[in-house]
C-alpha cells in the first residue's frame, strides 16, 4: 500500500484542497466460477496499457475535475489474497473520490490490454472478459452509471 | 515489407508464440494480417468477432493501414482487475 499512497502524496498531487483520498485494492481470491482457485498469472501489453492508465485518467479528468489519481496493475504469478490491482483517486469531497474509483476499476476491466490465467485444482484456463475497444460510448456510459450509483 | 505481430494470453499459446515475424505485401491492413495468421493457425479463427487490435502499440481498428517495421498486435478479450 505505502507505495500506491506514495504515489499520491509523493507528487505533490494531494493539494491543500483534497479532503478524501479512496483506494480500491483488487484481491485474487481462491474460487471462481465453482473451482477452487490456487493462484493466477497476469499478463498484459505493457506500453498499450499504460496508454490506456492514461486515457482512464483523462476521462476521469473530463467527468471529475477535481480528481486526481494513482493507478498501478501488477503481472506475473500473484497468489491467493495478493493485491492485482491498486487505485487511489483523491479528491475536495469523498462522493467524487468514491465515484471516481469506481469508474477506473471497471474502465480498466473494460479496455486495458491485460489478462489473467487462472491455475486451479485440476487445471488452467485464461479468463476472457470485455472486448478491449476504448471508443465504445456505450461501455464507457455502463462505467460511468456504476460508478454513481 | 516486413511486421512484427505480437500475441496475447490465449492467442499465443495457440500461434505457440508471443512474438512472429511476418512477410506481407504492400498495401497491408491490419484485418489481411489477421486473416493470413488464422490460415496458418485455425484455432485463431473463433475469435475473430471478439478480438481488439493495436497498431505500435496504440488500439487501432482492422482496416488500418500498416507500413514496413510496424508493430501489429492481436488482443482476445481482456481480463484484468
Amino acid at each position: 500500500m505505502e507505495p500506491l499512497i506514495a504515489a499520491v502524496s509523493d507528487r505533490g498531487r494531494l493539494t491543500g484542497s483534497d479532503g478524501a483520498v479512496a483506494v480500491f485494492l483488487g484481491l485474487v481470491r481462491n474460487h471462481n466460477l465453482g473451482r477452487v482457485v490456487d493462484y493466477l498469472e497476469y499478463e498484459a501489453y505493457e506500453p498499450l496499457a499504460l496508454r490506456t492508465f492514461e486515457r482512464i485518467a483523462s476521462e476521469v479528468g473530463e467527468r471529475w475535475p477535481g480528481v486526481r489519481l494513482a493507478l498501478h496493475h501488477r503481472t506475473g504469478r500473484i497468489d491467493i489474497g495478493g493485491v492485482s490491482v491498486a487505485i487511489a483517486t483523491a479528491s475536495p469531497h469523498r462522493a467524487d473520490a468514491f465515484s471516481s474509483c469506481r469508474y477506473v476499476i471497471e474502465r480498466v476491466k473494460q479496455i486495458a490490454p491485460i489478462w489473467k490465467r487462472e491455475f486451479f485444482e485440476g487445471g488452467d484456463v485464461w479468463i476472457e472478459g470485455a472486448t478491449a475497444d476504448p471508443d465504445n460510448e456505450g461501455a464507457r456510459a455502463e462505467a460511468e452509471r456504476l460508478a454513481c450509483v | 515489407m516486413r511486421v512484427t505481430v505480437r500475441l496475447f494470453a490465449r492467442l499465443r499459446d495457440i500461434a505457440g508464440a508471443a512474438e512472429l515475424a511476418r512477410e506481407v505485401a504492400p498495401g497491408s491492413t491490419i484485418g489481411t494480417i489477421w486473416q493470413q495468421l488464422a490460415r496458418d493457425f485455425p484455432e485463431l479463427a473463433r475469435y475473430e468477432r471478439s478480438i481488439s487490435s493495436a497498431l505500435n502499440a496504440d488500439y487501432a481498428r482492422m482496416d488500418r493501414a500498416v507500413s514496413d517495421g510496424d508493430e501489429v498486435a492481436f488482443l482476445p478479450p481482456v481480463s484484468g482487475g
